[in-house]
């Protein structure tokens, strides 16, 4: 790994959440985002690693009653993304998401690439074009179907529609990507291009992948953190963490006691 | 019946030897069991039966009474005082007007309703209140919307026995079916394609537009078709606006033949439907006159099959590329 850029793209201070049943789901996050680094996110069920997540693109914001206290600062620019000003549609339009579950529209594979440039207002087809055939690229999917641009997301294998929806969260260029769970309905070897995929996209941007699979973490992350009962138990580098834990809990959570 | 003192079923170990007995007993279990599934899908075929040889039983008997009058001239003439060169035109010109007026009413309006509760409406005590309001809507007995546009359309607001009252009271008496509808099919799109639309930046109209509306339009389609053949065949609030029994004209075309080619005389004139021309001759001493009646009855019932097929082939046709 190498020791060269440290640049923090993103970090919680003092991140608390709250659900609009009461439930403290984060309590006190502090923790940076490196730029072109994957960042792992681990714990048991329940630990809030996916709550932490969907703060970064403020997904909370959709259901009516949660709360959040605290910040999640963006750099270079020193934007608080969870501040009241700030739109959380803008936030989306710099940090995107793939999901647990593929999830394309009931679109075709072109327009599912090509929607979030039309949320944009993107309308010349030529840079359309373009794009979709770049992010389908980069999501090491076109070659697969150049040919059928046209059809229906759904005909595509589970692990070629989850390379979709990083295709769609790629399109737009974003700073960092969200990845929560994003393997955990795919068998191995779609888990594994997805897992190369995502060393690779390291290059271009920030990534913040939340995984229930320890040897995954192992695998593909540079910074992991280990999260408890909604307290960030743990964060350093991932050889670190995985070869000498300093807490307790992480080191019972690796080698399979608890969790 | 599986019972407790039946030990050797449950430690298979406990004996080897005993090992045919246990299988021939998990054998009659599984046999006892399937009989009580024979049994219920017995019942359910019957009640099943039951229902659809009704139906089937008043459709054949509605043709055999009324199917000779099914030709050409029956839906060409206007009524007559001699039944057997009385016809159904001004009706059914009738009823396609003022169902043309009830669609236009009921379609926007109700689909608006159901997205906005759906998708905007804050979820609060206020909300419910709507909703459970709405839902009881659906059950009002209809000659009450009857009594309502009398007072509303027809008086009130000065529409006369028209066809736009018509139409209109009959889109507000399908109103409820159209929003139910609408908000079930959109409550059927998974969160999860919701959140991946607002997870590109789109903005909450960006997710109506281009996915909430686009991927419920089945169902709602259905609920409109539904609401619809529900109002073609509504009697009881038409007859207390006072649509008229016995018409010899046509209202005037909506599509004129010189410049601007549409007009809005029509709205106003008066009308009869379906039902009421049938209603009309049911009520008829002359026995020949329950002939056209019967033959009425039988298209009524056509058409709404029709429509009724129409939206389920929709339904099958739309969802057949959507799969969650």
């Amino acid at each position: 790994m190498d020791q060269a850029s440290h640049t923090v793209k993103a970090e919680s201070r003092n991140l608390n959440f709250y659900y609009s049943n009461g439930a403290h789901a984060l309590k006190g996050i502090h923790m940076p985002l490196y730029e072109n680094k994957i960042t792992a996110l681990i714990g048991p069920s329940g630990c809030g690693k996916s709550t932490f997540l969907r703060c970064f693109n403020r997904m909370h914001d959709l259901y009516p009653g949660n709360r959040y206290d605290g910040q999640i600062v963006m750099h270079p620019d020193n934007t608080n993304i969870l501040a009241d000003g700030v739109d959380p549609i803008e936030v989306r339009m710099r940090i995107s998401m793939v999901f647990q579950k593929p999830n394309p529209f009931p679109k075709s594979i072109y327009e599912n690439v090509a929607y979030g440039l039309r949320v944009r207002g993107g309308k010349n087809k030529k840079v359309i074009d373009d794009k979709v055939e770049q992010a389908l690229r980069g999501a090491a999917l076109w070659d697969e179907v150049k040919d059928r641009l046209d059809d229906l997301a759904f005909n595509l294998s589970g692990g070629q529609q989850q390379r979709l929806c990083i295709a769609r969260a790629l399109a737009t260029d974003p700073e960092i990507m969200l990845f929560d769970e994003p393997t955990s309905a795919l068998d191995p070897i779609a888990t594994a291009s997805i897992e190369e995929l995502m060393t690779e996209l390291r290059n271009k941007l920030t990534i913040l992948v939340v995984t229930h699979n320890m040897q995954q973490a192992a695998r593909v992350s540079d910074y992991t953190a280990y999260m408890y009962l909604g307290d960030l138990v743990e964060f350093s580098k991932t050889d670190d963490i995985f070869i000498k834990p300093k807490d307790k809990r992480t080191e019972d959570y690796i080698t399979g006691r608890i969790g | 019946m599986l019972t407790m003192d039946k030990q050797n079923l449950i430690p298979a170990s406990s004996a080897k030897a005993s090992g045919m007995d246990d299988l021939q007993e998990v054998r009659a279990m599984i046999r006892r069991h399937k009989r009580k599934d024979i049994l219920f899908a017995s019942i359910g075929l019957l009640a099943l039966m039951f229902a659809l040889l009704t139906l089937l039983t008043l459709f054949i008997d509605l043709v055999m009474d009324g199917y000779q009058r099914f030709n050409m001239e029956f839906l060409s003439e206007f009524p007559s005082r001699r039944a057997a060169h009385a016809g159904l035109l001004s009706a059914w010109v009738g009823s396609l007007l003022v169902m043309l007026v009830t669609f236009l009413a009921a379609v926007p309006m109700g689909v608006a309703a159901g997205l906005y509760l759906e998708e905007y409406a804050p979820k609060n005590w206020f909300s419910d209140l709507i909703e459970i309001n709405v839902t009881n809507l659906a059950g009002v007995p209809s000659i009450v919307y009857g009594l309502l546009a009398l007072g509303l359309f027809v008086y009130g607001l000065g529409f006369g026995q028209s066809i736009l009252t018509a139409g209109l009271t009959l889109g507000l008496l399908i109103l409820p079916i159209i929003i139910v509808s609408t908000r079930e099919a959109i409550r059927a799109i998974p969160a999860a394609i919701r959140e991946a639309a607002y997870a590109v930046g789109a903005t909450k109209w960006q997710v109506v537009k281009d996915h909430v509306l686009k991927y419920s339009q089945g169902g709602i389609l259905t609920g409109v078709i539904i609401g619809m053949a529900r109002a073609l065949g509504e009697t009881a609030p038409i007859i207390t606006i006072g649509a008229l029994t016995f018409i010899a004209f046509l209202p005037p075309s909506p599509i004129g033949t010189e410049a601007p080619f549409i007009n809005f005389e029509w709205l106003s004139s008066g009308f009869t439907v379906l039902p009421i021309q049938m209603f009309n001759w049911l009520s008829r001493p002359d026995h020949a006159f329950h002939i056209n009646a019967a033959a009425t009855g039988a298209i009524i019932i056509l058409v709404t099959l029709l429509m009724n097929g129409t939206a389920i082939w929709l339904r099958y046709k739309i969802r057949k590329n959507i799969k969650w």
